[in-house]
């Protein structure tokens, strides 16, 4: 297996970009990754595109052939997949592009995640998201994805692994970085009280605990390591990417308080890495849910269990703190376009160690990880970055 | 939703009928073809089972922002169940006052409307769970 870098990122403003369409957005995510990479186009030999549901968004399937097309490289027949796993579908792309290119099979891979919300009504939106569940057993039982997540939440609160006010705190370090990303749908910062007081979704969880609706594309580009200075001066190194599957329904877990399939993927990341988690100065976590934030420090091993919480209330997860996560401002504030969500995660992660991210930077971080969940843990990939 | 998709699942909508593992004799809900545990060991040997019909809440919420076809019927609530058979199962609370629902409610299955396709389409039954007493 060859290693493998990122030599090329780009990415849209995430919010409700009503003048671009679904191809707008992800031709946009691509030109800009392409031209970072210093490619004309020419050079690319495989396409990857993360995307959750355009069937329903945008009545719109056979996504791989239209980004090939609009992107320009039908005319060279190079080959484009679509990768579908909920919110899942662009970080699973990414490994996909990741194997491809360690594997020998290509050398140039651009990977795109590209979710186009806001052409449908918010009810359908919301059924487009509880369709991620078991739709046979869990949605049609007039169960919600957020309640699933509400759910989980009210028993982390019973078993005393997190308090109501340290997982609102999540949404508040995720508001407080996005305040810095110009690319986040939300910029700005928010308090306590202000999740504590939203409008209620499904409780325990309101308004300010779920992530929001958001159109947007991400892109990376790929090659084998050594061929990576011929491109770039500042190529990142993929240390490992790990995915690992769940059940698909909640109700059928042992245990609902952690998610199996973040602690397996993370473990085989680690592993390929040959780092521990105290090494990771900077993490994006799929904070779809603040709880699902909480659990991912947990399951991610970057906190012991039952003290993730309190570690976000006490500022330990801000840029400065013990390690800082969803600097982009994380799904909650960045925005989550589905399927582009794993993609811009890795995009963050590239911009912290390279040393771009601004105001939001972490001083001289080596590894950076991004945690991309679909579903209620149903399926989960972790992959690490190492600066070089 | 088409009837045959509701109709082919009503032995266990209706009845909540599972299946119980020959060879380790774990039960599951609803029906599969083959035990996660045993696998190939399991094969023609996952057999029907009628769950117990009670239990108690596992965990809840209340939705608040529901699904356009239960929008009449928001505030409601959702569990998830802990059967006496030791199985999970998920679906909405009746016949409950929303504040007195709390983990550890004792809870019995009932038969109840789920859905219908519009005024003049099948109308769809299910469990839901209402208070044991």
């Amino acid at each position: 297996m060859r290693d493998v870098a990122i030599i090329g990122i780009g990415t849209t403003k995430f919010g409700e970009i009503w003048d671009a369409s679904f191809r707008d957005l992800g031709i946009e995510a691509g030109l800009k990754a392409m031209h970072d990479a210093n490619l004309t186009g020419s050079e690319v030999d495989g396409m990857f595109i993360g995307n959750m549901s355009s069937g329903r968004f945008i009545n719109q399937h056979h996504i791989g052939a239209l980004i090939a097309d609009y992107a320009g490289m039908a005319s060279r027949n190079v080959p484009a997949t679509r990768i579908e796993a909920a919110g899942a579908s662009g970080g699973i792309a990414f490994r996909q592009a990741v194997m491809a290119v360690a594997s020998g099979m290509n050398d140039i891979v651009i990977v795109g995640g590209a979710e186009k919300m806001t052409d449908v009504t918010d009810e359908a939106t919301n059924s487009i998201l509880d369709s991620a569940t078991d739709q046979q057993w869990e949605a049609t039982m007039g169960v919600t994805f957020a309640s699933l997540n509400a759910m989980i939440a009210r028993r982390c609160i019973h078993e005393k692994i997190v308090t109501r006010e340290e997982m609102a705190s999540m949404a508040v370090n995720s508001h407080a970085h996005g305040a810095l990303n110009p690319d986040a749908q939300f910029r700005k910062a928010i308090d306590l009280n202000t999740v504590l007081k939203a409008s209620m979704v499904a409780d325990p969880l309101g308004m300010f605990d779920c992530a929001p609706i958001s159109d947007g594309a991400s892109a990376v580009v790929l090659c084998p390591l050594d061929m990576a200075k011929k491109y770039t001066d500042r190529p990142v190194k993929v240390a490992s990417s790990a995915q690992a599957s769940d059940t698909l329904a909640l109700f059928q877990r042992k245990n609902i308080t952690t998610f199996d399939a973040t602690v397996a993927a993370a473990k085989q990341a680690y592993s390929l890495a040959k780092i521990e988690a105290k090494d990771i100065a900077v993490a994006e976590v799929h904070d779809h849910f603040t709880i699902e934030g909480i659990l991912a420090l947990q399951d991610l091993g970057l906190f012991k269990r039952g003290e993730a919480g309190k570690a976000v209330m006490d500022g330990q997860v801000m840029v400065g703190g013990k390690v800082a996560v969803n600097t982009s401002g994380g799904l909650k504030a960045r925005g989550h376009p589905i399927g582009a969500t794993g993609v811009a995660q890795i995009v963050e992660i590239t911009k912290q160690l390279r040393g771009d991210a601004d105001k939001r930077q972490v001083p001289n971080a080596k590894y950076g990880l991004a945690q991309n969940v679909g579903g209620t843990g149903s399926a989960v990939v972790v992959s690490i970055m190492e600066a070089i | 939703m088409s009837v045959a998709r509701h109709w082919r699942e009503t032995p266990g909508r209706y009845n909540l009928i599972g299946v119980k593992c020959g060879n380790c004799g774990k039960v599951f809900f609803p029906k599969r073809t083959l035990c996660p545990e045993c696998r190939r060991s399991s094969m023609g040997k996952m057999n029907a089972y009628k769950l117990k019909a009670e239990g108690t809440v596992f965990t809840y919420s209340i939705i608040h922002d529901a699904p356009a076809e239960n929008n009449s019927i928001k505030p409601y609530a959702v569990a998830m169940i802990l059967t006496d058979d030791d199985v999970l199962i998920t679906g909405q609370l009746v016949d409950v006052e929303l504040e007195k629902v709390e983990i550890g409610m004792p809870v019995r299955a009932v038969l109840r409307k789920m859905s219908e396709d519009g005024e003049t389409g099948v109308i769809n039954y299910g469990y839901k769970f209402a208070p044991k007493n």
